[in-house]
C-alpha cells in the first residue's frame, strides 16, 4: 500500500511542554484513521504536526500524491462573505482555474445539501450547517487528504449525523481522512484504524476491528472502559 | 473674507452658559444659511482630510497588515517605533514637512509650501501610523481565529493577513473613522505647512484658531460645533451603512 | 499547497501610490492664475486690512496675494529661506538688518498705524494719559499686571523699546518690594488681548487689532497719541539673488502699486467703525 504520509521520531514542545514525543506514524492511501485520547493528549497537535502547520523535530514525509491537504477545524471559520463567495475563495487559494471553479462549487453546495443557502451570510448559518459547509470547501478542493480536529464535538446529533454521512462519501469517494475525536462511537462507525494517544505518546495504533476487540495497553483499556474521559453514542 | 451672517456680537457676555448657547445658535444660523465661507472652509477641510486618510490608507493597510505576519530581526523595534509615532505631535509634523518643503529646503523644487497638497502630505504622515498600528493589531487578532484555517486552505501568510482586512471590513471602516477624526481635528501641522492663507489653504481647525485670538470666541466655538457635528454625521452614516449590509440576520459568530 | 500570486498587499501599495500622483494633481496647487505669497503678520491680518486692499490690488493688476501671517520674526524667517516671496511687517530695525543682510530688495515704508496702551478702564495703575513712557515707569512701580507679547514681533520690540526709554531695562526681572506683574505669553495680538481682558491687565495694542477686538471685557484705551506710539510699515521684495524662483516681478509690482496714489489711496479708505486705522506714508519714511 502507498504511504502518503509519515511521521518519524516526531516531536513538538511548546515552551517548555512537550506536547508530542517520539511519534512515529504512517498514513496509507484510502485510509480512513481516527486519533483518540483524552483532552490534552496531543490529538490536536498531530494532526497539525501531519499537515504540516507546526513546527517539529524530527521527520515528516510527503508522498507527491498526497499534497493537496485541507484542514476542518472544531469551529468551522467562515469570513464575512456570502457561502457562495465562501467557496470561490477556498477554491482560488487552491488555484483551480477560474472556469472550473463555479461548477465545483455548485456541486460542493448539492452534496452538502446547501444549495439553497449559497447566497445567504456563511456566518448566519447554523452550527452544524457551518460546518457542512468547511466540508463542502474542503471537498471542492479536492484534497488528497483531509484532516478534522473533533469535527462534530460542538453539534447536536442529527446535525453530527449528516457530518458523518457525509465523511463516509468522502471516503468511499477514495479520500484519505485522518480525524480526532473524542466519540468512541464515531470512530467505531467510521474509522479503518485507530490511533491512541496518551499524554504524547502513541500508545496504540490499530485497525478498529481488533482495537475495539482486543486487550491492549492497560490505559488504553482503562480509556475505552472509561475510566479516563470518554463518550459514546 | 469675513463671515458674512449678521449674527456678529460685539457685546461679549462673561457668562460661559450664555456662550454656548451664542455659539450653538450662530453655528445653526451658519449652516441654515448656507454660508458661502463656512462652506468653501468645511469642503477644504474634508477634501484635505480625506484625501490624506485615502493614500495613508493604501500604504497604511497594507503595511499593518505585512507588519502582522512579516518575519524579520528588528521587527520588535520597528513595532515600538510605530507605536511611538501614535503620538506624534502634529506641530512637529507640520514643522518637518515644512522644513522639507521650503524654497531652501530639499523639495523646494515641487513648489508645494502653503498649498493643500502641502497639507494633505503632512496630514497623511500624520494618520498613516494610526492606521498601521491599528490594522496590524486588527490583522493579528483575527489571524489568531481564523489563520489556521487560512494557511490550511493554502493562503500564504500575506494572502490571510489581506483576506482578514477584507473579513473585517467594519473594523476597518472604524479605523479610518478614527484616522480621520485625527486629520480632520488637527490644527498644528495645517496650520504650518498651509500658512493659513485665506482662500486658499484656511481650514475649520484654523479658522477656529485664527478666531479666537481675535476674541471671536462665539464663532470659534460655533465652528467648532460644525466640526464635530461633520465627524458625527460621518460617523452616523458608517453605522447606517454597517446595519444595512447586516440585513436582519444575527451576524457576529 | 498555497501560493500568492495575487499579492493584495502588494496591489494595496500601487493604489496608494496612484492616489497620491491624483490628488497632487487635482488639487490646485499651484494654480492658474498669477500669484506671490506675502508674508505678514497676525496683527495686520487681525486689523482686517488684507480683504480690504488686496482685491483692489487684484483689479489693477490681475494677481492673487496670498498672505501667511505670522509674527515679524517669523515672517522675516520666511523672506530668508525664499518662502515668500515679498514681506510687509513693521519692525524697521530689523527690516534694515534684513536688506542690509542681502535677503531683500530696499524697503520702502508704505504707512503707520499706533499703538495704543490699552487697561481696565478703572486703571488703578493710574497711567491715563499721552505719555507712554511715564505710563509704563507708573506700571512698573504699581501692582498691577501686564501681558506682554514676547514673541519677535514688531509690537514686542516697540514695546521693549519703550521700556528701556522709561529706565526699566528688563520689565520682567522681579524687583524686591515690586509687586509689578509681567507677563509675557510669546502669543499674537489677539491672545495677548485675551489674556488681558481676563485678568485685567495692562497690555500694548496695534490699534487695528484693538478695534476689530470682540472680547472686551473691562478694557479701554488709556495711552494714545504719543508720537513714539507711531508704528511704520515697511514692504520689502524678496532678493532674487538669494532665492532666484521667487516671483520677483509679480512681488515688485504689488510694491509699486502698494507706494502709488492708488494703493495709498486704498489704504487710507480702510475705516473701522467709520475710524481710519492706517495712515499712509509712502514718500517720506
Amino acid at each position: 500500500m502507498t504511504a502518503m504520509l509519515s511521521l518519524d521520531r516526531v516531536g513538538v514542545r511548546y515552551g517548555n511542554v512537550a506536547a508530542l514525543n517520539d511519534v512515529r506514524l504512517r498514513v496509507d492511501r484510502g485510509d480512513f484513521v481516527a486519533l483518540v485520547g483524552a483532552n490534552g493528549s496531543g490529538k490536536t497537535t498531530l494532526l497539525q504536526a501531519l499537515h504540516g502547520l507546526v513546527a517539529h523535530t524530527g521527520a515528516r514525509t510527503v508522498a507527491p500524491q498526497a499534497a493537496a491537504q485541507v484542514m476542518v477545524f472544531q469551529r468551522p471559520f467562515m469570513l464575512r462573505l456570502s457561502v457562495w463567495n465562501n467557496l470561490r475563495l477556498a477554491l482560488w487559494l487552491a488555484s483551480v482555474p477560474a472556469g472550473e471553479r463555479a461548477a465545483r462549487a455548485s456541486e460542493a453546495l448539492q452534496r452538502a445539501g446547501l444549495s439553497e443557502l449559497r447566497d445567504r451570510q456563511a456566518r448566519s448559518l447554523s452550527g452544524g450547517q457551518q460546518q457542512r459547509l468547511a466540508l463542502a470547501r474542503a471537498w471542492a478542493t479536492r484534497p488528497a487528504v483531509l484532516f478534522l480536529d473533533e469535527p462534530t464535538a460542538n453539534l447536536d446529533p442529527s446535525a453530527k449525523k449528516e457530518i458523518e454521512a457525509m465523511l463516509a462519501r468522502f471516503k468511499d469517494d477514495g479520500m484519505t481522512l485522518v480525524m480526532s475525536t473524542h466519540n468512541l462511537g464515531q470512530a467505531k462507525r467510521l474509522a479503518t484504524r485507530v490511533v491512541y494517544l496518551d499524554h504524547g505518546h502513541i500508545r496504540a495504533d490499530l485497525p478498529t476491528t481488533r482495537f475495539f476487540g482486543e486487550h491492549l495497553d492497560a490505559r488504553a483499556d482503562l480509556f475505552l472502559k472509561g475510566e479516563l474521559t470518554w463518550d459514546m453514542e | 473674507m469675513e463671515f458674512s451672517a449678521p449674527w456678529k456680537i460685539t457685546k461679549y457676555e462673561r457668562c460661559p452658559l450664555s456662550a454656548f448657547a451664542e455659539s450653538f445658535r450662530t453655528a445653526v444660523t451658519l449652516v441654515l444659511d448656507a454660508d458661502p465661507v463656512l462652506w468653501r472652509t468645511v469642503r477644504l477641510s474634508l477634501a484635505v482630510s480625506l484625501s490624506a486618510c485615502v493614500i495613508a490608507a493604501g500604504f497604511g493597510l497594507a503595511g499593518g497588515a505585512w507588519l502582522a505576519v512579516a518575519r524579520f530581526p528588528g521587527r520588535r523595534v520597528l513595532l515600538a517605533v510605530l507605536n511611538t509615532l501614535l503620538a506624534l505631535p502634529s506641530v512637529v509634523v507640520g514643522l518637518v514637512v515644512y522644513l522639507l518643503l521650503s524654497r531652501s529646503g530639499p523639495l523646494g523644487a515641487w513648489g508645494i509650501l502653503f498649498t493643500p497638497s502641502a497639507m494633505v502630505i503632512a496630514q497623511t504622515i500624520l494618520v498613516l501610523p494610526v492606521i498601521a498600528a491599528l490594522a496590524r493589531q486588527l490583522v493579528h487578532d483575527s489571524l489568531r481565529d481564523g489563520g489556521d484555517q487560512l494557511r490550511s486552505m493554502g493562503a500564504s501568510p500575506f494572502t490571510a493577513a489581506a483576506l482578514m482586512l477584507l473579513h473585517e471590513r467594519w473594523a476597518v471602516a472604524t479605523i479610518m473613522l478614527t484616522a480621520f477624526g485625527r486629520a480632520v481635528s488637527e490644527v498644528g501641522a495645517v496650520m504650518i505647512v498651509g500658512g493659513n492663507i485665506d482662500g486658499v489653504t484656511r481650514v475649520i481647525t484654523t479658522t477656529i484658531a485664527l478666531e479666537t485670538s481675535k476674541g471671536d470666541l462665539p464663532l470659534a466655538l460655533a465652528l467648532g460645533i460644525v466640526l464635530l457635528a461633520l465627524v458625527g454625521l460621518i460617523n452616523a452614516g458608517i453605522g447606517i451603512a454597517q446595519r444595512a449590509q447586516g440585513g436582519n440576520l444575527a451576524i457576529a459568530r | 499547497m498555497g501560493h500568492g500570486m495575487k499579492n493584495l498587499a502588494g496591489r494595496r501599495a500601487v493604489v496608494g501610490w496612484l492616489l497620491a500622483g491624483l490628488t497632487a494633481l487635482a488639487l490646485p496647487a499651484a494654480a492658474q492664475d498669477k500669484f506671490i505669497v506675502m508674508a505678514s503678520t497676525t496683527s495686520t491680518e487681525q486689523s482686517g486690512l488684507f480683504p480690504h486692499l488686496l482685491p483692489a490690488f487684484k483689479k489693477a493688476s490681475g494677481i492673487d496675494v496670498r498672505v501667511v501671517a505670522v509674527g515679524t520674526g517669523q515672517a522675516l524667517d520666511m523672506g530668508r529661506r525664499g518662502d515668500a516671496d515679498i514681506l510687509f511687517v513693521h519692525d524697521t530695525v530689523a527690516e534694515e538688518k534684513f536688506v542690509a543682510e542681502g535677503f531683500g530688495l530696499p524697503r520702502r515704508g508704505v504707512m503707520y498705524n499706533d499703538f495704543v496702551l490699552v487697561g481696565p478702564v478703572s486703571d488703578p495703575a493710574n497711567v491715563k494719559g499721552q505719555d507712554i513712557v511715564a505710563a509704563l515707569g507708573k506700571l512698573a512701580a504699581s501692582n498691577a499686571a501686564f501681558v506682554s507679547r514676547a514673541d519677535k514681533s514688531g509690537t514686542h520690540a516697540a514695546e521693549l523699546r519703550y521700556w528701556k526709554t522709561a529706565g526699566i531695562d528688563d520689565p520682567a526681572a522681579k524687583v524686591a518690594g515690586k509687586p509689578f506683574d509681567y507677563r509675557a505669553c510669546g502669543c499674537g495680538m489677539g491672545p495677548a488681548l485675551n489674556i488681558a481682558s481676563s485678568t485685567d491687565a495692562y497690555v500694548l495694542a496695534d490699534r487695528g487689532t484693538w478695534l476689530s477686538f470682540k472680547n472686551r471685557g473691562n478694557l479701554g484705551v488709556l495711552v494714545e497719541g504719543d508720537k513714539r506710539l507711531f508704528n511704520q510699515y515697511g514692504v520689502i521684495v524678496v532678493n532674487p539673488a538669494k532665492h532666484p524662483q521667487t516671483k520677483t516681478a509679480l512681488a515688485q509690482a504689488f510694491s509699486d502699486w502698494v507706494v502709488s496714489s492708488d494703493g495709498q489711496a486704498t489704504i487710507a479708505a480702510y475705516k473701522i467703525g467709520g475710524e481710519q486705522l492706517f495712515f499712509p506714508n509712502a514718500t517720506k519714511n
